[in-house]
């Protein structure tokens, strides 16, 4: 009797939990710029593209938790981001509007996985092209220039360059590339490394003060930097460099000479600064454009 | 053997470091769990109520979660600061590592004493009352060495969960065997393999203490 | 208060004296949780906007969505652990040196090594897929093993005569196993088996460190968002509770359980039950 009871109650104050539930999101944010869907777009010999036919709708991986990224609202549910903007650019002239696209948030470690399975068409989410990768899949790109660089207090002046994090604590996430970077090269001592488990830990550390600065991509610094242009800023001495490219079906030379296409008319006519503006660019760091290397 | 040997810098402190978190965090949680077990057993109610509370909240929670709570939101209340660790952000995270296994820990502690305790019956007590003896004699002759046979089994398991929690602390900046594995995928050694050469490491350290265990428990089964 | 042993019923001085000390302890512990709930209030942990975030709809589906993660992996693992445990138990307990050996090395290696670690090995050693895989595998094998112990700790305490009267009426060694042994000594040990669960269920955390979606994972992901104003405090104060919660009501469970076994009078008293000790014991 009394477990019906308890059920019962259960049920009931779960039921008014969702009931009450609010929609929306709680802060405004600046809409990124439209893209005009082309029409009529042919990629022949394509079979990716054959299959997004087909489909009636584009599956684009991307990342979820990186702000000014690639990053999904958690409230809404929608995803933005520089990364979002990139990927539903290539979308809008290959066809597809907002409303033909589907998201998949896929982490780094599946990557390729997702993309050899053609679980995804193409992903966008701070992919760095490098040569073991493209034994796997094949980019286009890079449509950004990264490299490791420094978020530190926008108070903090001392912090000028990876040559003045001595005595400094500096933080990223556990046995990542840029804190191996950090520890082979000495440039702070062993016990002023901080290793957690994701970047906006270690940004919550810098904001309390446990730490004195946050090392990655400085293309994932800005995102946060953007999120709180009074309270950080990105050191912007990139000591690393960090091509971000589109991953996609390997052999399809088709679909990714289409997409290099399509990322040279964006970074030539504008599109490309415009998309910066209103994602990274937030953050007060200005942009470098990034130069195509097609295979 | 080549991935043991090759990341022997790897190994060499997680090791050590695994073996510190253990025995500080031990020695810790066997004093704080003594004590809370004196508050459960005590004859003020408040004193009871508190240590009831300590140790319902502390067992129902995961140790991931007081980890959790320790890194980030402990800060908040401001009663340490980061400089005061000499500006060494390692002896930081590994204060909140060794507070975190300490204060779960001790909880379970708290559990095994106060159930040894229990096991004496209260004629023993009220016999040696009746001798005349005092307090201190009837605890250090009569009852602690009683109890000591039902504890010290299920204390060895409470140790042992111990040392394998320390591996937690990988999510947390203090670098050990559990976050050995995290660092080689970085250098591209076999993950599989390295993985291995730390479990080993856990069964060569478990298995005696076990066998203690087992021993101890056979050997007083027989002797009551 | 039940007597202790360690203190006499106390007369009228004593009593006096154990007044004060609750006086004492009262305001120490109000002192104490003042002081933490006053420091959290002023960083503003309790403001409006740091709680917030339970209002909106999708970040209370995603919460539940991230429960019944915790609870899918919990069932699928509890089930799988008690198949496991069984039947090393029964192995364990096998006449054959062959089948016995193994058991027991299979047992004491799952339980000697950290459950991080097992989960590490199947999801990056091994590669077993989706993470979920990889927690209950984890699960399964470790818990398993403790379980093992207990079920066998449980077979052996019954009374001899229990198998004896049961190869007495013709039946043979897996039927005494199945039939009359293991299910008394479930019985006998549901209090350990129940707090094992507890342990298991609290250990379907430890999935958040390899992306595994379950409560843990995403209040850490709640809790680092900064449109919430980064709500750590709050989020682990919910979460917290969450967990205490599911983990009181399978004690609560086990309780139950224990003394409706009581009233049924089908269990055998038994006159020790070291394993139950040395699991409650076992994290």
């Amino acid at each position: 009797m009394r477990v019906r009871t308890l059920a019962v109650a259960l049920l009931a104050g779960g039921l008014a939990l969702t009931a009450c539930g609010k929609e929306g999101t709680p802060g405004g944010s600046t809409p990124a710029p439209t893209q005009q869907v082309a029409t009529d777009v042919k990629v022949d010999g394509s079979e990716t593209f054959k299959k997004i036919q087909a489909r009636g709708k584009v599956v684009i991986g991307v990342k979820e938790d990186q702000p000014g990224l690639g990053y999904k609202d958690p409230t809404s549910g929608k995803y933005s981001g520089f990364d979002v903007e990139i990927a539903k650019l290539v979308a809008a002239k290959l066809g597809y509007g907002d409303d033909k696209i589907e998201y998949k948030a896929i982490a780094s470690a599946g990557r390729e996985q997702a993309l050899i399975n053609g679980d995804v068409d193409y992903y966008v989410g701070t992919y760095t092209i490098n040569d073991k990768r493209k034994q796997q899949v094949s980019f286009a790109g890079p449509y950004f220039t990264a490299g490791q660089d420094l978020l530190v207090k926008k108070t903090d002046n001392s912090i000028t360059g990876p040559e003045t994090l001595k005595g400094k604590k500096v933080c990223s996430v556990t046995g990542s590339t840029p804190i191996q970077k950090v520890k082979n090269e000495g440039l702070t001592e062993a016990s002023n490394i901080v290793e957690l488990q994701n970047y906006s830990q270690c940004v919550q550390q810098l904001e309390q003060g446990a730490v004195d600065a946050v090392t990655t991509d400085d293309a994932i610094l800005k995102g946060y930097a953007a999120q709180q242009p009074d309270v950080f800023k990105v050191v912007g001495k990139p000591f690393s460099k960090e091509p971000y490219g589109i991953g996609l079906a390997k052999d399809d030379k088709a679909l990714r000479d289409k997409v290099n296409d399509i990322l040279e008319e964006a970074i030539t006519g504008g599109q490309w600064e415009s998309i910066y503006n209103a994602t990274l660019g937030k953050s007060g760091s200005p942009a470098t454009k990034p130069v195509l290397e097609r295979y | 053997m080549d991935v043991l040997l090759d990341n022997l810098d790897l190994y060499g402190p997680g090791f050590l470091n695994t073996i510190e978190l253990f025995l500080i965090a031990a020695a810790g949680s066997l004093v704080l769990g003594t004590i809370l077990a004196m508050l459960r057993v005590s004859p003020v109610p408040i004193f009871r109520a508190a240590g009831t509370l300590y140790v319902t909240i502390l067992r129902n929670t995961p140790l991931t979660l007081v980890f959790f709570f320790f890194a980030f939101a402990f800060p908040l209340l401001k009663i340490v600061d980061a400089a005061d660790f000499g500006g060494s952000a390692a002896a930081y995270y590994f204060t909140f590592a060794l507070v975190s296994l300490t204060l779960y820990t001790s909880a379970f502690v708290c559990e095994v004493v106060r159930s040894g305790i229990n096991t004496v019956p209260v004629g023993q007590a009220e016999a040696s009352r009746a001798l005349g003896l005092t307090f201190g004699q009837m605890l250090g002759s009569i009852v602690l060495p009683q109890a000591t046979r039902a504890v010290v089994p299920p204390m060895m398991s409470t140790m042992i969960a111990l040392l394998k929690n320390t591996t937690i602390a990988a999510g947390f900046s203090v670098f050990q065997s559990g976050s050995i594995s995290l660092n080689l995928s970085e250098r591209g050694e076999n993950q599989l393999i390295g993985l291995l050469w730390v479990a080993l490491f856990f069964i060569i350290l478990v298995i005696p203490m076990t066998l203690l265990q087992r021993s101890l428990e056979k050997r007083w089964s027989i002797a009551r | 208060m039940s007597a202790s042993v360690l203190f006499d019923i106390p007369g009228p001085k004593a009593r006096m004296r154990y007044r004060l000390y609750a006086a004492i302890g009262i305001a120490v512990l109000v002192a104490g949780i003042g002081f933490v709930v006053y420091r959290f209030a002023a960083s503003g942990q309790f403001d409006a906007a740091k709680w917030e975030w339970l209002q909106y709809k999708n970040v209370q589906t995603t919460l539940l969505d991230a429960l019944w993660n915790t609870v899918r992996a919990f069932l699928v693992g509890a089930v799988l652990a008690m198949v496991f445990g069984a039947i090393f138990a029964a192995g364990q307990l096998s006449d054959h040196k062959v089948v016995r050996v193994p058991a027991m090395a299979v047992v004491e290696l799952f339980r000697a090594v950290p459950l991080v670690v097992l989960i590490f090995i199947f999801h990056y050693g091994i590669g077993l897929g989706a993470p979920f895989y990889s927690v209950v595998a984890g699960l399964t094998l470790y818990n398993g093993s403790v379980l093992a112990e207990v079920f066998r700790a449980g077979v052996l305490s019954l009374p001899r005569g229990q198998s004896e009267a049961a190869y007495a009426v013709g039946m043979r060694k897996t039927q005494v196993m199945t039939l009359v042994l293991l299910p008394q000594a479930v019985r006998a040990m549901m209090p350990a088996i129940i707090s094992q669960l507890v342990v298991l269920l609290k250990d379907s955390a430890l999935g958040f460190l390899i992306t595994y979606e379950e409560l843990l994972y995403q209040a850490r992901y709640l809790g680092g968002i900064f449109e919430f104003g980064r709500p750590l405090v709050p989020i682990t104060i919910v979460v917290a509770a969450i967990y205490i919660a599911m983990c009181l009501l399978l004690t609560w469970f086990a309780n139950y359980l224990e003394k409706r076994n009581r009233r049924s009078k089908k269990v055998l008293e038994l006159e020790a039950k070291p394993a139950e000790d040395v699991v409650a014991a076992a994290v």
